[in-house]
């Protein structure tokens, strides 16, 4: 149980003034920019519920732009981020949505750009959030791991072939299938750090269409 | 024995003191490390790093007067240390410190500065009020300070086994509470109370705190949790001095935690953090929310 630390429990040092809707909300940029790793033309950020009703008195919009452009939880940049030379260069925008059958803090964001990408997640408490979602694959990327995320043609065999090229220890494995049944997503949570070899070896297996290899969070 | 590394509740943590003899920071320290996988040294290193940036929030926090975003609250501190400057509190000095530190912090985390979430965000002026207050006025060592706060982070930590340290599960209790606890241990640490005074200090503020709704008004960490903070501090001092006095918890403290884990539940929904009652739905609260919403 992670709670179980005394560090936890006098920590983190962050921006103010919610550890769920400001530094969750940087948390769950900062993922959504590790999982992209690469320069969209526009992001829309979809603040719902809790999350679209008490987002601007608790700065997570600016929470979710700060940790996107790559600011740290900590980083009292956060609080001007609008006024940043960074952001004024970045085409970004924000929507309040109510859907009840969302977590009351949920988050979709929305990159246009090569590839157009839509990774929604969770601020679950006390900081700690999770992306559940890319592109309507169900995926489980909580930051607290290196995490090595695959969309591919579902064919027998694709997970000895996969988990044979990682050298280091697999801390969880989540599958799932689009609706037709023809591709499918991986996500591994793995103990270690991989390579760029290893991961573009396992890139370059037949039927896999993306490979996304996500850092664990600092903060 | 219980090796120091499964300790879950006060009784075994009082029993392992006894065992190894040692104190609570001490057996904490080397279960972090353990834990982790790093050594003692590097673990105080880290509550180093919390303990200055606590010190730096109230700096900051200090010399500001900035309103938060929604313009609700910001001004306070300001008016607190002007207030101190022309009319001397009753309590005197160090209490003039502990309130203003308090709403210091407070008031940083609520215009977006940086604090130390300790346990929460909302409750995180109430430890580092406390600690550095008095450890300025009594000329307390950075080690002991150290100390202290390994202290107070281990009762927050095996709270936390049973009640999770979140308004939205079990109400302000499990944040500004605990936080209030853990600077009672803090406290009766830093002045030389042995295991049991720590105990007994904690069990003393979390009684007294049980039941404390959430009830943020426009869902803001703002009103009534900003003022809360200062009055929760000085909650801590009254029960480190009856601790220190040998006054005790009648109700053992793991029994005032499940007391406090059945209350959590018990309090309804409407009351831990959703802003669907209490001070959420005053009249004033309801036009504090059109104001707003004008944003
Ligand atoms: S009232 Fe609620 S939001 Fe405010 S400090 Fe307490 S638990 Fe946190």
């Amino acid at each position: 149980m992670r709670q179980s630390s005394i560090i936890d429990i006098i920590s983190p040092i962050m921006v103010g003034p919610s550890s769920s809707h400001t530094a969750g909300a940087v948390r769950l940029g900062l993922l959504a920019r590790n999982l992209y790793n690469g320069m969209p033309s526009k992001v829309t950020f979809r603040l719902y519920n809790s999350y679209a009703k008490t987002g601007k008195g608790h700065g997570t919009d600016k929470g979710l732009l700060a940790g996107f452009l790559g600011l740290s939880v900590d980083d009292v940049r956060i609080r001007n981020i609008f006024d940043l030379e960074i952001s004024k260069n970045f085409d970004y925008s924000f929507e309040y949505l109510e859907d009840f059958n969302r977590h009351p803090n949920a988050v979709d964001i929305v990159i246009d750009g090569v590839p157009n990408l839509t990774i929604s997640g969770d601020s679950i408490g006390a900081g700690e959030v999770v992306i559940n979602s890319i592109d309507n694959f169900s995926v489980k990327v909580n930051g607290k791991y290196n995490t090595l995320l695959l969309v591919y043609r579902d064919i027998p065999g694709m997970i000895s072939k996969v988990t044979s090229k990682i050298p280091v220890n697999i801390a969880s494995l989540n599958c799932d299938r689009n609706a037709k049944g023809e591709d499918a997503s991986m996500c591994i949570a793995l103990d270690g750090e991989l390579s760029q070899d290893i991961i573009k070896a396992i890139h370059d297996l037949p039927s896999i269409y993306i490979v996304r290899y996500i850092k664990k969070l600092e903060s | 024995m219980e090796k120091s590394v499964n300790i879950s509740t006060f009784e075994e943590l009082a029993k392992a003191c006894e065992h190894y003899e040692k104190t609570i920071y001490e057996l904490s320290q080397e279960r972090e490390a353990e834990l982790s996988e790093i050594s003692v040294p590097e673990v105080r290193i880290l509550v180093k790093k919390s303990l200055d940036a606590m010190r730096e929030a109230i700096q900051c926090g200090m010399n500001s007067d900035k309103l938060s975003v929604s313009g609700m609250c910001g001004a306070d501190c300001k008016r607190l240390q002007d207030g101190f400057a022309n009319r001397h509190a009753l309590f005197g000095k160090l209490y003039e410190k502990i309130v203003t530190y308090a709403l210091a912090t407070s008031e940083e985390n609520l215009r977006m500065g940086k604090i130390v979430a300790c346990p929460t965000a909302g409750s995180c002026a109430i430890v580092p009020s406390v600690l550095i207050a008095v450890s300025d006025s009594l000329g307390i060592s950075e080690k002991e300070q150290i100390d202290a706060l390994v202290t107070a982070g281990e009762i927050g930590r095996i709270v936390s086994n049973k009640v999770q340290l979140a308004g939205a599960v079990a109400g302000c209790q499990a944040e500004c509470g605990v936080a209030s606890a853990m600077s009672a241990a803090a406290l009766t640490q830093m002045r030389g109370g042995n295991v049991s005074q720590i105990l007994n200090a904690v069990a003393l503020a979390l009684k007294n705190l049980l039941g404390l709704t959430c009830d943020p008004v426009c869902g803001l960490v703002e009103i009534p949790c900003v003022k809360r903070n200062p009055f929760l501090a000085i909650h801590a001092v009254t029960a480190s001095e009856m601790a220190l006095a040998g006054i005790e918890s009648k109700i053992p403290l793991d029994e005032v935690i499940d007391a406090m884990e059945q209350t959590g539940k018990l309090m309804s929904p409407m009351l831990k953090e959703s802003s669907e009652a209490g001070l959420a739905v005053t009249n004033t609260a309801k036009s504090l929310w059109k104001k707003l919403e004008t944003l």
